[in-house]
């Protein structure tokens, strides 16, 4: 991503310069080789700060919700999977679409720092991307792995490389293509399983989780004022799980409340720091909304009605749930 | 004095102090390694550096009964389910982690002491393990602490396929006499401080091994208060509890009651600062953005803790948080942005 960094740079100083943005929200290099902070720049002069190499995946959409609220036009930088969330968020009317200057921005699969380090790497120094190849340097020696390898899960399954907004794009010359897998394969597998199988897979999944909200906070779908997991008066609100219970269902109610919302961008399970694989169970949503609905993308324009907001009477009764059975 | 053992041997040193004790170790569990409850099925990962939540919860479990309520008729009931005592032995924690006990027994043991705390601390042997291969995000080293020679009431190093073992309080020695039939008296400890030398080079060599911190003292306080960096520090911050969470030093906590649909169970579970919520009163909410919740965590740990407690810093350096957030914002970012970059 080199060669589209220098050109993403100076468009942004430009957007400065003739005075078209007030501001730039990208990613600045953080205190470790691999660390990307999403940052809202200010000025030309705060770009020396920016960065966009196989680190930057976080997805900036959003900040948005808080960033097109402020005066002035903010230019953002999105990835083509970023950019089925920006126009989620849009659809939504979650963000001021009139105060953003979108730029859909070349990707080629981001970088798994815990695939990396799961590898047995450690004191790291300094990585370099070379083509298809992540050289890490390290206290201990150097590590050689091939770019494919220690992709992050969601790039393996790539929603494909063409942004669905975007006011202006800037692409690399050879696009590399990620995807070795279908999104729902994992999917198939869990639903091959006997209820008791999966039900042991989601409790030894979930029994990990620490309650701290990353997932839920990350998630461009999970965009409500006040969570109820935060309002005192739902009497849900808790900062740890207090049961197996309360374990199982703080995901699943996730899970079903971005149902027909979700693109899956895959942050949840990014930023999980236990590693629990919360996309699996979005893409199970995604998987049946398909089937019962008819193929749907959420996010891939800013005006069709989700599957789940829109009626028609033709819709899949509830009933069918019973009829596809399910035992052990 | 030093006593050693093969590390092949593990399995039954684990057996013969749990055959006493409750012994926690770092255990993994569908790829998770945490302090757990060893039993003979344990995947047993001493070579595991951080665990992924601390080893504070040991002591400070992330949430624990306290008393329940019931209602039958006009009487309400009160029970008292707590956990009950028992005596334990943690073995395999960091210099880190075992420092940070040293951080929340000035808070919990300090009047008025907290008896749940304080009655697992007086039941805890607490064995440490040193690093062999500490990574990037540690710099424990900024706060005095030697990896390489952790604390705690014995310490346990792993060299050359053997595990030394060294006594340094009088629980330390009743657990190390209990162990004679695996362990012998070291007589190789040139090897062990060549080890431990070894380490500290590494130590010295990572990439935040020499943070300043001049700046962060209580006569700068309000200085660093109304520092204007806090702003984009906290810009990205998702108001997660993540840095929270894993932080061996977080020590807030809320008490809640959580309705049964037949009584109420009050719990303690830990709090975090950078939540909404966070020490919301009647009045309102003290801290209403994330700037200040943001500033909160940090002011806390590197200026309000040392004010209070003899200038000793509320960090450890374990680098759990470095490594965890979700948006590569922490506590290193803020010590040089507000500190300055080198020494």
């Amino acid at each position: 991503m080199q060669e589209i960094f220098g050109l993403i740079k100076e468009k942004a100083e430009k957007l400065f310069a003739d005075g078209s943005v007030n501001r730039v929200l990208g990613w600045k290099k953080g205190e470790t080789e691999y660390d990307r902070i999403p940052s809202v720049f200010e000025s030309a002069e705060e770009l020396e700060e920016f960065v966009y190499d196989g680190f930057c995946a976080a997805n900036l959409s959003k900040y948005l919700i808080r960033e097109s609220r402020e005066d002035g036009k903010i230019a953002v930088l999105l990835k083509p999977c970023d950019s089925y969330s920006f126009n989620q968020l849009v659809k939504e009317h979650r963000i001021k679409r009139d105060n953003i200057y979108a730029i859909g921005i070349d990707c080629d699969g981001k970088l798994d720092i815990d695939k990396i380090k799961a590898a047995g790497v450690k004191a790291i120094q300094s990585i370099e991307e070379n083509g298809s190849e992540v050289i890490v340097h390290t206290l201990y020696g150097d590590k050689k792995f091939n770019r494919q390898d220690v992709l992050l899960e969601r790039c393996l399954c790539c929603k494909g490389k063409d942004h669905v907004s975007g006011d202006e794009f800037i692409l690399a010359q050879n696009r590399v293509d990620t995807t070795v897998k279908d999104r729902f394969e994992d999917v198939r597998k869990l639903e091959a399983m006997t209820p008791d199988e999966r039900f042991e897979f989601w409790r030894s999944e979930l029994s990990k989780c620490i309650r701290c909200n990353a997932c839920r906070n990350v998630c461009p779908a999970c965009n409500c004022i006040k969570c109820v997991f935060d309002n005192e008066d739902s009497g849900v609100a808790a900062k740890a799980n207090v049961d197996t219970f309360e374990e199982n269902m703080f995901h699943i109610i996730r899970a079903f409340h971005v149902a027909g919302r979700c693109t899956d961008c895959g942050e949840c399970s990014r930023v999980c720091p236990q590693h629990i694989p919360l996309h699996l169970l979005n893409r199970k949503f995604i998987k049946d909304i398909d089937e019962l609905y008819g193929e749907f993308k959420a996010g891939a324009d800013t005006e069709t009605k989700g599957p789940l907001t829109d009626y028609r009477t033709g819709d899949a009764e509830p009933s069918l749930i019973s009829d596809r059975g399910g035992s052990n | 004095m030093y006593y050693k053992m093969k590390v092949e041997k593990l399995p039954e040193l684990y057996a013969l102090i749990a055959s006493e004790k409750a012994l926690y170790l770092p255990i993994e569990q569908a790829g998770a390694v945490e302090f757990r409850k060893w039993d003979e099925s344990s995947c047993v990962r001493l070579d595991c550096l951080n665990t992924l939540k601390s080893a504070k919860g040991v002591f400070l479990p992330q949430s624990e009964n306290l008393v329940a309520f019931k209602t039958e008729g006009k009487n309400i009931s009160v029970i008292d389910n707590s956990e009950t005592a028992f005596p334990f032995v943690i073995f395999g924690v960091r210099a880190c982690d075992a420092r940070s006990f040293d951080i929340l027994d000035r808070v919990f043991l300090s009047d008025p002491v907290d008896t749940y705390y304080k009655t697992r601390r007086d039941n805890a042997t607490v064995v440490t393990l040193a690093c062999n291969e500490p990574e990037e995000t540690c710099f424990c080293r900024n706060f005095g602490i030697d990896a390489a020679d952790p604390a705690g009431d014995a310490s346990a190093w792993i060299v050359d396929g053997e595990l030394y073992v060294r006594p340094n309080t009088e629980k330390g020695e009743t657990f190390v006499s209990r162990l004679s039939q695996l362990l012998e008296e070291a007589s190789d400890v040139e090897k062990l401080e060549a080890a431990k030398q070894s380490v500290r080079d590494i130590l010295g060599k990572l990439p935040f091994a020499e943070l300043n911190l001049d700046r962060f003292k209580g006569d700068n306080m309000l200085d660093i208060f109304h520092d204007p960096a806090w702003k984009s520090l906290s810009e990205s911050c998702l108001g997660c509890g993540t840095c929270t969470y894993v932080c061996p030093t977080c020590q807030c906590y809320d008490i809640k009651d959580f309705d049964t649909g037949s009584g109420i169970q009050r719990y303690r579970t830990w709090d975090s600062c950078m939540f909404s919520d966070f020490t919301k009163t009647a009045g309102g909410q003290p801290r209403p953005s994330q700037v200040e919740r943001f500033r909160q965590r940090f002011m806390h740990k590197l200026v309000y803790y040392p004010m209070n407690n003899d200038d000793i810093y509320g960090c450890v350096g374990c680098g759990r948080c470095v490594a965890k957030c979700p948006v590569s914002m922490n506590i290193v970012k803020v010590i040089k942005t507000l500190g300055g970059e080198k020494k």
